[in-house]
């Protein structure tokens, strides 16, 4: 297996309803992307495409194919990926596997999504189509109910008041919010206190508005490229050191873990064993924090914090830069913003920033090795990736 | 072979049905091709309970769309006597009165009937839980 390396990133700005389709908004990040890494479109072999409601949002089924024609990648494959929120990091994992097994030496992965063009009943809708349409779907499960629902699971199974914990969770709010503040592409670039955390509305208790992450609209790309190639194209190859990924079946069929989610402490276990890596090794993380809840509980399953200790950790500030563990510098799908078929390669695009050490003053200092963490469903897909400086 | 069809149309007679394991005798339902213990493929269809203990709780302000009606509703996650977890919604307490303290109640099964929508191919038969006592 060859060695793989991201040679360019590019993400659009993230933000509510906006007036580009999706092939649009894929084609900004694609031609960032395939610019940045000294190539031109004729160049890419092939195109790894998140996307999950095209249909839904502007009627638009495969768009990866319109997408490789839109930016002049003239005819070549284009495979969509569908893996609820996890859609992105699944292409560019099979992405890196495609290179890495020398079938293809430049190939560009990403994502796109229009998921706040349709207005929070639908995308409500729509998003639940990730949970089980046959067995979940009829008692009227949400995304956000089930993070509810793991909320209170993980409150009593720590002996911990609702309360304390709730306050704790409102601290990773704040956090992703002060950062997302920082970031010129972030959705939700304003500061929140936790004040403004403990009164926003219910969206399911006990997840209130700003445990909730926003719908978003934007895209996201990489280009991949072998060992050689790469270090023809740039001075600053980020490698990808491992890779992993899990499924799980509904929530029901993970009753003898839950709230942990085991597919990814699977799919983690192969990425670090893949790199020959642990937990205390990585400098910086862009996880999935779709809800509040969802971040301690990744917190935990990736090895960073023991079970039931991650909320006091975010309390402590370890989460924050210069903690611990630097947990979404970018500001997260919290704040940064979760258009779901673009997020995963967005977390990659922003790792690759942070190593490339061009975040300002959300900057973690000499940042070598970092990971991301990307949640499909409610554990349906996970998808980790570890990437390393190259020089 | 229990299809969805034939648990949902039993569902709708107030009967849980789920699946045996002769292989290691473990109960699965909802129901799959395989048991969900030990991927066993020689199931016999059993007639469960439907009594068991809420594991977790929540109850839902923002619905999907077309739900709007049914919110504010609670939906549990219950134990049953038998092991595995099934999704249902709660009756017998004002929905935003609910507290962690439901935890642990012990519940009995009805059900009530999603009529589905555009998306979901027909109607979808849910257990309606009750405090059992």
């Amino acid at each position: 297996m060859r060695k793989v390396a991201v040679v360019g990133v590019g993400m659009t700005k993230f933000s509510g309803k906006q007036d580009k389709t999706c092939v649009e908004l894929f084609g900004e990040a694609a031609m960032d992307a395939i610019n940045e890494s000294n190539l031109k479109p004729k160049d890419i072999q092939a195109l790894f495409v998140g996307n999950v409601l095209g249909d839904f949002s502007e009627g638009q089924g495969q768009p990866q194919a319109f997408a490789a024609d839109y930016i002049g990648a003239f005819n070549v494959p284009a495979n969509k990926y569908e893996n609820a929120c996890a859609s992105a990091s699944a292409a560019a994992r099979d992405a890196f596997i495609w290179v890495a097994s020398g079938f293809y030496d430049i190939v560009l992965a990403g994502g796109t999504e229009t998921a706040a063009k349709m207005g929070t009943p639908l995308a409500t809708r729509t998003f639940a189509m990730g949970s089980d349409s046959r067995y979940e779907y009829p008692a009227g499960i949400t995304f956000p109910g089930v993070f509810a629902m793991l909320t209170h699971l993980y409150a009593k199974k720590h002996s911990m008041p609702l309360e304390k914990l709730k306050r704790q969770m409102a601290l990773v709010s704040t956090n992703s919010h002060h950062y997302g503040a920082l970031n010129p592409k972030a959705h939700l670039q304003k500061e929140i206190t936790l004040h403004d955390v403990l009164n926003s509305f219910m969206v399911c208790q006990p997840l209130q508005l700003y445990d909730c992450c926003p719908f978003s609209d934007g895209a996201s790309a990489i280009v991949l490229a072998s060992e050689e190639k790469a270090r023809k194209l740039t001075d600053k190859p980020v490698y990808i050191a491992g890779v992993g990924q899990a499924s799980a079946g509904n929530l029901l069929s993970q009753k003898d873990y839950l709230p942990r989610i085991r597919s990814r402490e699977l799919s983690a276990k192969q990425a670090y064993d893949m790199a020959g890596l642990s937990p205390n090794d990585i400098d910086v993380c862009e996880l999935h924090d779709c809800f509040s809840m969802a971040t301690i509980i990744a917190l935990e399953g990736l090895g960073f914090f023991e079970f039931g200790k991650a909320s006091e950790a975010v309390e402590r500030g370890e989460t924050k830069i210069g903690g611990k563990i630097a947990v979404n510098p970018s500001g997260g799908l919290k704040a940064k913003g979760h258009p779901i078929g673009a997020t995963g390669t967005a977390q990659v695009y922003d790792i690759v920033e942070q190593l490339r050490g061009k975040c300002g003053e959300r900057q973690v200092e000499g940042a070598k090795i970092g990971m991301t963490d990307t949640l499909g469903g409610d554990g349906g897909t996970i998808v980790n990736l570890i990437l390393k400086r190259g020089w | 072979m229990l299809s969805f069809k034939d648990y949902n149309e039993a569902l709708k007679q107030n009967k849980l049905l789920g699946l045996k394991c002769k292989q290691c005798g473990t109960i699965t339902v909802p129901p799959k091709i395989t048991c969900g213990q030990c991927a066993g493929t020689d199931l016999d269809v059993v007639e469960l309970s439907g009594k068991g203990e809420i594991q977790t709780f929540t109850t839902v302000f923002v619905p999907p769309e077309e739900r709007e009606a049914e919110a504010p509703y609670i939906i549990v996650l219950v134990q049953l006597d038998e092991g595995p977890w099934i999704m249902g919604n709660l009756t017998g307490i004002e929905p935003d009165k609910a507290t962690m303290e439901i935890m642990g109640k012990r519940v009995k099964m009805g059900h009530s009937v999603f009529a589905g929508d555009k998306y979901s191919a027909g109607d979808g038969a849910r257990p309606l839980f009750s405090f059992e006592t």
